[in-house]
């Protein structure tokens, strides 16, 4: 009789078994888990970028007579001033500004599509998957066209040891020290990667939906870990717009 | 219930929540207005300590409504909610360490 009064004085909790205390699915749960390593990737990153900026001396002078070197880390309103179509124009941060719009504008479709997925909406869920994988490949070409100009380079150059240097790479960098440059590739580069793969299951995604895998299954919840994954990839960009390009 | 079969093509979507839209467009507003802000005193304002913690200051308030609302974490119980953003105490201790040891070498070399 003793067991019985035993279990009479426990106070009901979420880890005596029978309920789920995170109140959330497996495959959510993970996905969040997963999101949380890739936070500490890319914190790893962001951070290294802190370490080396601190490392070398910055710019002192007037900002209005900048000019790029390898003795000082450079200011990246004056490195990152270019734009399509509108060669030799002086217009600091607008296209990154442009990217850091789209891919909210992204965020915001992905989550529309989340909410149609609640409301077993499947035209609503394709027609926002679709405008979400849009903005995706729109993000993905301003950042291959940003590279490309990145690694090419300006018509002035710069002279290192008596070498002119055009654009940059992971060995010569014309816009600063040469660590500026190799920081620019792996932190961006492996944004964007992010960016890519987030689009590829996006695409796979919008697939299932098109086909009615998830009416079929009862419920839209792959739409919302694959939007968990979308969000995260902007709030990465929010990061690193602010560190790589306002500070 | 006799026609499981026909079960895809009688899905009836629930009526779109409009409040709940409204919200969401209010939180993109916000994101692309404090962007707006970040954009116009990089151009204005003279590079300094007061700017970067502007700069990080705003950064955490869009991080936090991005987590918050379109991840929805602030829907999710407290143990879920703590299980995420506890760990990140860990990010704090390596951004102190590395950017001490950054001015370090700094001083190593230059000084």
């Amino acid at each position: 009789m003793e067991a019985t009064a035993i279990a009479k004085d426990l106070k009901p909790s979420p880890w005596r078994g029978g309920i789920s205390p995170y109140n959330v699915s497996y495959g959510k749960m993970m996905m969040w888990f997963f999101l949380l390593s890739d936070a500490f990737t890319f914190s790893g990153l962001l951070i290294t970028y802190g370490f080396l900026r601190y490392s070398y001396p910055a710019y002192t002078g007037l900002l209005s007579e900048f000019k790029p070197s390898q003795l000082y880390w450079p200011v990246p309103e004056k490195i990152f001033s270019a734009a399509p179509f509108l060669h030799g124009i002086h217009l600091p941060l607008l296209f990154v500004g442009i990217m850091t719009f789209i891919l909210i504008l992204s965020s915001v479709t992905m989550v529309l599509a989340v909410e149609a997925g609640h409301r077993m909406d499947r035209k609503d869920v394709t027609k926002w998957m679709l405008w979400t994988i849009v903005g995706g490949i729109l993000f993905l070409s301003c950042q291959a066209w940003e590279w490309s100009h990145f690694i090419h380079g300006t018509e002035n150059g710069l002279a290192v040891n008596g070498v002119k240097i055009f654009g940059a790479n992971l060995h010569v960098n014309e816009y600063g020290p040469p660590l500026f440059a190799s920081l620019f590739f792996f932190i961006t580069g492996f944004h964007g990667t992010h960016v890519l793969s987030g689009v590829l299951i996006n695409g796979l995604i919008f697939y299932n939906v098109v086909v009615g895998t998830y009416d079929k299954r009862g419920h839209y919840e792959m739409v919302e870990k694959v939007g968990l994954y979308w969000h995260f990839v902007d709030l990465v960009w929010v990061f690193v717009f602010t560190f790589y390009y306002l500070i | 219930m006799e026609s499981t079969h026909h079960q895809v093509s009688t899905i009836q979507p629930q009526p779109v929540n409009k409040d709940k839209i409204r919200k969401l467009i209010r939180i993109a507003v916000i994101l692309g207005i404090i962007t707006s802000i970040e954009f116009f005193l990089a151009l204005s304002m003279p590079r300094g300590v007061l700017l970067t913690s502007v700069f990080i200051m705003l950064t955490l308030v869009k991080a936090f409504y991005i987590v918050s609302e379109f991840m929805h974490l602030k829907y999710e119980v407290k143990v879920m909610i703590w299980s995420i953003i506890l760990p990140m105490v860990l990010v704090v201790w390596l951004i102190i360490a590395l950017i001490t040891e950054g001015g370090s070498v700094f001083k190593a070399k230059f000084f």
